[in-house]
């Protein structure tokens, strides 16, 4: 294993007092846990609290902020948050007009936050729970834990921040969650696999010809292991994938993600290639991401999310933003 | 069997849960996401330090604080399941400061009925519940047959480990294995893995308590 850290035990820490010392705008309870911003809530507003294991940056941490969250909570790398944390973060961003819980679709991400809010009621606190799952490569039937949330995060966090600044209440921004994540699919591949520090070796083997297609964001395997093609072709999986499961028209927010591992130049041309299938299947791409958004660690590959947008989710999305790895219009 | 019993099953759960952290993970990695041995290594000594820091006097205050500290720090969904577990037993066996090999049938019938809700598994999903359903029965059986408490604990600790070698070939259903499908099938699951681990502990505990 050769990474950039001290300890392996201790790397959430270490990169918890980093992104402190780097970011003002933030502030990190390392010792609980939880990164809420620096001012306190905004009183009056919705909370918007998100969390899931580390090793994805920027999320969840680098999209607090104004037009985003309000506080997340960072579990060890690829392990969800422990119940105390999110407690601890949902109490320190509630402002009276309750707090909405933003959770991807794994089972101790599920668990573990279904647990903080039952603790957050006995409190007295108004928490309610969104479940992201964008991902099709992952059957959505009574034989799996239910389709994973990746992707579609990033673009649930913008747009029901945005909502939440603008004073919509909890109700509202827990119906405008759902929509966003309805309208959102997500489909991943890997060229490589990647460690967690704390474990020292890669999470599972790849040969050199070889991709995951429809890998999950913790390197979990996906629909099928397949030989490595052009980025033309993957962009087109992708896309058949997407398209089989959601049929896309009209206007479409779409982000090409990389995984950790994979240069921002094989991401456009990656973007390159989505653009070409869109535009061919009469689709619009009228809004657009592309980096290092939801991360697997150091994981070569790339995601695409794509939303069907409406003119309320687009306006939304356009509101200014305010984070360390997110920010326009302010 | 008094709190000093429990806490030394306890001390002896995180013994061979620590010893076999790296195999625990390594079952996950081929399954799951690699963090299980990990996770549950520092579940399992937060629940050693609040048992010594707290020292508590019933053996249901012992397992409180055990589920309590797996919940806290463990992680993943094996942290709130365990936890859950070890919170329905520690509700079955109330404030009784010596509890009776009956009782403590029905604390296990508990932590059984608490996982199972949680985690809405049932037996073939290849998970946790499959060494410990059968371990349950396994010890009931027993008792209810007039065998004594270290005979109960080793015929649940040998029924979890029958259990674990039936997950090798079941698909897996729940939790972040069931991505896999049929690629599960020919791994034994990490979660019963670790159930066999507390079970041994709990059979070697009333072994020594009753020697």
């Amino acid at each position: 294993m050769k990474k950039l850290i001290n300890e392996p035990d201790r790397v959430l820490e270490d990169a918890l007092v980093g992104v402190a010392a780097a970011h003002p705008s933030l502030s990190v309870n390392v010792a609980d846990r939880y990164i809420t911003r620096a001012g306190g809530p905004t009183p009056g507003k919705v909370g918007l609290v998100s969390g899931g294991g580390s090793g994805h940056e920027p999320l969840h941490g680098g999209f607090v902020g104004y037009g985003m969250l309000d506080a997340a909570c960072p579990g060890e790398v690829f392990t969800s948050p422990v119940p105390d944390q999110i407690l601890a973060a949902t109490k320190a961003v509630d402002a009276g007009a309750g707090v909405l819980h933003i959770v991807k679709n794994y089972t101790g991400d599920v668990l573990n936050f279904q647990m903080a809010a039952e603790l957050a009621a006995d409190d007295g606190l108004r928490v309610e729970a969104v479940v992201v799952n964008d991902d099709v490569a992952v059957e959505n039937s009574t034989w799996t834990a239910g389709r994973r949330g990746t992707g579609a995060t990033v673009f649930l966090e913008k747009i029901v921040g945005a909502a939440v600044e603008r004073g919509a209440d909890l109700g509202t921004a827990a119906v405008l969650a759902r929509e966003v994540n309805e309208r959102s699919r997500s489909f991943g591949v890997a060229l490589s696999a990647c460690t967690v520090p704390a474990n020292g070796k890669p999470g599972f083997e790849l040969g050199e010809d070889e991709i995951e297609l429809g890998v999950g964001i913790h390197g979990e395997p996906g629909r099928a292991r397949g030989k490595l093609v052009s980025a033309r072709e993957i962009a087109g999986i992708a896309l058949e994938a997407i398209h089989a499961d959601m049929p896309l028209s009209g206007e479409v927010l779409v982000m090409v993600n990389g995984l950790g591992g994979t240069p921002l130049i094989e991401l456009y041309v990656v973007f390159a290639a989505v653009a070409q299938w869109l535009a061919g299947h009469g689709v619009t791409i009228s809004r657009s991401l592309v980096g290092n958004y939801i991360t697997s660690l150091e994981m070569a590959g790339a995601s695409i999310t794509v939303c069907r947008l409406t003119p309320q989710l687009s306006e939304l999305w356009d509101a200014p933003v305010q984070t360390p790895a997110l920010r326009w219009g302010r | 069997m008094d709190a000093s019993m429990f806490r030394a099953w306890i001390e002896q759960a995180a013994r061979l849960v620590i010893d076999n952290a790296d195999h625990l993970t390594h079952l996950d990695a081929a399954i799951g996401d690699a963090d299980h041995g990990i996770n549950l290594r520092r579940g399992f000594q937060a629940a050693v330090a609040m048992l010594h820091e707290g020292d508590p006097a019933t053996p249901g205050t012992v397992l409180a604080i055990v589920g309590r500290a797996l919940i806290s720090k463990t992680g993943g969904a094996s942290g709130p399941l365990y936890g859950t577990g070890f919170r329905q037993a520690a509700k079955a066996l109330g404030e009784d400061p010596d509890v009776s090999a009956v009782q403590l049938g029905a604390a296990l019938q508990a932590a059984l009925e608490g996982i199972q809700q949680l985690g809405a598994a049932a037996e073939g999903d290849k998970t946790m519940v499959d060494a410990l359903a059968p371990a349950v029965n396994a010890y009931q059986t027993i008792i209810d047959t007039g065998g004594n408490l270290p005979e109960a604990t080793r015929a649940a600790a040998d029924a979890a480990t029958r259990g674990l070698h039936t997950t090798i070939n079941l698909q897996a259903r729940k939790g972040r294995a069931s991505y896999l499908g049929a690629r599960t099938i020919g791994h034994e699951d990490p979660g019963a893995a670790s159930t066999v681990l507390i079970l041994q502990a709990l059979a070697s505990a009333t072994e020594k308590a009753t020697s």
